[in-house]
């Protein structure tokens, strides 16, 4: 008996002492592990009740005459078409701004990292590439409106008769748009490129290679999964942005190209996208179609996520080995 | 985190003089990279010279309150064609009170969500949790803001005019303005959703960053792990989570869409000392009120208006930026840094 009893008091005293529940754990403690826990599990509930609901509400109202036929005028919503013009314009937009923020991002990341001087400057511009990511899309778009109002900038959009530049077209958009990319291309590509050890540049270098032709034909393609993810990033953002379509695209829902040459006539017209789509189908827009608009922001969700998979995957299979 | 600057590569002299065309490749990259900084500069002055007829027509009442917004704006907005007859009018107050108050709301509410959840990701989650919530959290960041802004107008703007705002309410106010569910309280909600993930993946990369030592020096002298935690780790970083609360107010203010559709299109100012009613007021920030104005651009005084509001956006968005890139640079000195 009563060494079965002691036998229970020693368990009783090694019970917490298991993994993780060391010391005395005041209230205060089990407190705070708790809202710690709640955070947590709320993160989680939120990310799936966005998408379970979209999911349930776009599954519902999208069909293939939805995704294939154009946006028409119209009163109900049995008229007012699908949205195969938005997400053609998303593709030129995202295609557009992706073109122009690659090479510009990645040359700028190599200068950061490879050359960096006088080191100053190269502070000052990675602060900037840093406040590029802070800066509000809204402003952004209202100064790219200045830029390609100017008569300078003419050729970039439509001009109406009496010489005014309208300054919204896909050109217009994409080229901001690509600022709004630019940093997750740098940041990506920088990371790439300080990950390789500086033992593989002083082989280059003693090969007789100088810091050019090392950066073109060693770093470059030693880094080419971090420049893939950076630039996959960058296209989320391009496709997730609203404001800078609202503002420099238009407020056509269809495509409305420009001028006679085939393909620029496009790029120099105005349109839609399919985030500019949701926001004009809302109650905050005309509000005319709030069933497109959960459809259109479904597809808008699964192009996240599948950028979203990509990424992982790039990252996962593209890591360079350096022995 | 060796560096990898030309000083620390050690590039030989005969490398770096060599060839002319990599004197070219740096000058060409340098100037590149620079064009970021002029752009920025760019941005901010024309900008400024855009809006200066906003600016110096109000002078510092600018940024005071009187009157109605919504009225001035409009009044602007059909000033006369003659440019000598231009009204200038504006007191924007409600507006900046309106972004002050929604992104200093959200901001306060995901640093104590972020902080927690970070915490808990770090050292507490379960493993196979912990492989759920990050890329949740990654998920969570690449959401476009216009979904979240559609989910905030077609179910959280709607439920809380149906369960939290009551008749009583709706009375008591109903002679300055409606309440509809348009609110500071649904702009709020969302906001801090939308800029939790940024704050969280900053705070738990620099928590990753604690030398784990640290930590066990406070568990050898017997305190239980949430307390060394809290005591060493969650101190070590506090400079990190203020400048992810300062990056995150960038982003906050710079919000635009999800805001026009959620917080109500109407220029007023909630004062928190009506008590728990002012949640529930709408209101609109700056940075919508560019986009609602956005068709009236091409109205010259109307346009300055609004530029004016771009600029004060800008400035005050390129210095949280700076400032939360600052902080960071100071921690990575300490070898804490989140990169």
């Amino acid at each position: 008996m009563i060494s079965g009893a002691g036998k229970k008091r020693t368990r009783r005293v090694r019970k917490p002492r298991k993994k993780g529940a060391k010391g005395v754990w005041s209230i205060g403690d089990r407190i705070g592990l708790g809202i710690a826990w709640i955070t947590g599990i709320f993160l989680c509930v939120v990310a799936f009740s966005v998408t379970i609901y979209l999911a349930v509400k776009g599954i519902s109202y999208i069909n293939l005459d939805v995704l294939t036929s154009r946006p028409e005028a119209g009163v109900e919503q049995s008229e007012t078409g699908g949205f195969l013009d938005p997400m053609i314009g998303t593709v030129l937009l995202t295609v557009l701004g992706t073109a122009i923020a690659a090479p510009i991002g990645v040359g700028i990341a190599i200068w950061l990292t490879e050359y960096g001087r006088p080191a100053s400057l190269a502070r000052f511009v990675e602060a900037g590439v840093e406040m590029l990511v802070g800066a509000p899309s809204i402003a952004l778009a209202i100064f790219g409106l200045l830029i390609f109002q100017t008569s300078f900038m003419a050729p970039f959009s439509f001009t109406a008769e009496g010489g005014a530049v309208f300054g919204r077209s896909f050109f217009a958009a994409g080229a901001i748009m690509s600022l709004i990319a630019l940093p997750f291309v740098v940041g990506g590509t920088r990371e790439a490129l300080n990950s390789i050890p500086k033992h593989v540049r002083e082989a280059s270098f003693a090969l007789g290679k100088d810091q050019a032709s090392t950066i073109r034909r060693v770093l470059l393609p030693a880094s080419r999964a971090g420049i893939a993810t950076g630039t996959t990033l960058g296209m989320a953002q391009i496709i997730g942005e609203t404001a800078v379509v609202v503002v420099l695209l238009g407020a056509s829902l269809q495509l409305a190209p420009e001028g006679a040459i085939p393909v620029l006539d496009i790029f120099k017209g105005t349109g839609s996208t399919l985030t500019s789509y949701v926001y004009i189908n809302s109650p905050a827009g005309e509000g005319k179609a709030p069933e497109k608009a959960y459809a259109a922001a479904f597809v808008l969700l699964l192009i996240v996520i599948a950028l979203n998979v990509m990424v992982n995957q790039i990252t996962k299979r593209g890591q360079h080995k350096w022995g | 985190m060796p560096s990898l600057t030309l000083e620390a590569t050690g590039i030989p002299e005969e490398v770096e003089a060599g060839d002319p065309t990599n004197r070219r490749v740096e000058l060409m990259l340098g100037a590149l990279a620079s064009a970021v900084l002029l752009f920025i500069a760019g941005m901010i002055i024309f900008t400024l010279i855009k809006a200066w007829p906003s600016f110096a027509n109000n002078g510092l009442a600018w940024f005071g309150a009187g009157g109605n917004v919504d009225q001035q704006l409009s009044d602007i907005f059909n000033s006369p064609a003659d440019p000598a007859d231009y009204v200038y009018e504006l007191r924007a107050w409600p507006l900046i009170w309106s972004t002050i108050l929604i992104s200093g709301l959200s901001v306060v509410f995901a640093t104590f969500i972020a902080v927690f959840s970070s915490i808990f990701i770090v050292h507490f989650a379960p493993t196979a949790l912990q492989k759920l919530i990050e890329p949740v959290v990654k998920y969570l960041a690449a959401v476009p803001s216009v979904v979240y802004g559609l989910i905030g107008i077609l179910v959280i703007v709607p439920w809380i005019n149906n369960n939290l705002i009551t008749e009583q309410m709706r009375a008591s106010v109903a002679y300055v303005i409606q309440l509809d569910g348009s609110s500071v309280m649904a702009a709020t909600m969302i906001l801090t959703v939308m800029i939790l993930p940024i704050m969280i993946a900053l705070i738990v990369d620099s928590l990753r960053a604690v030398p784990l030592n640290w930590r066990e020096g406070a568990l050898a002298l017997g305190v239980n792990k949430w307390r060394a935690v809290r005591t060493v780790s969650v101190r070590a970083i506090r400079p990190a989570i203020v400048a992810a609360a300062v990056l995150a107010t960038a982003r906050a203010l710079g919000e635009a869409i999800m805001l026009a559709m959620v917080a109500g299109s109407i220029g007023f100012a909630p004062n928190p000392f009506d008590g728990i009613l002012f949640l529930f007021e709408p209101s609109r920030p700056l940075a919508p009120s560019i986009l609602d104005g956005e068709e009236g651009l091409s109205v010259v005084p109307f346009g300055e208006t609004m530029y004016a509001f771009g600029f004060i956006l800008i400035v005050s968005c390129v210095f949280f930026s700076f400032s939360g890139w600052a902080i960071r640079q100071s921690l990575s000195r300490y070898g804490i840094g989140a990169r």
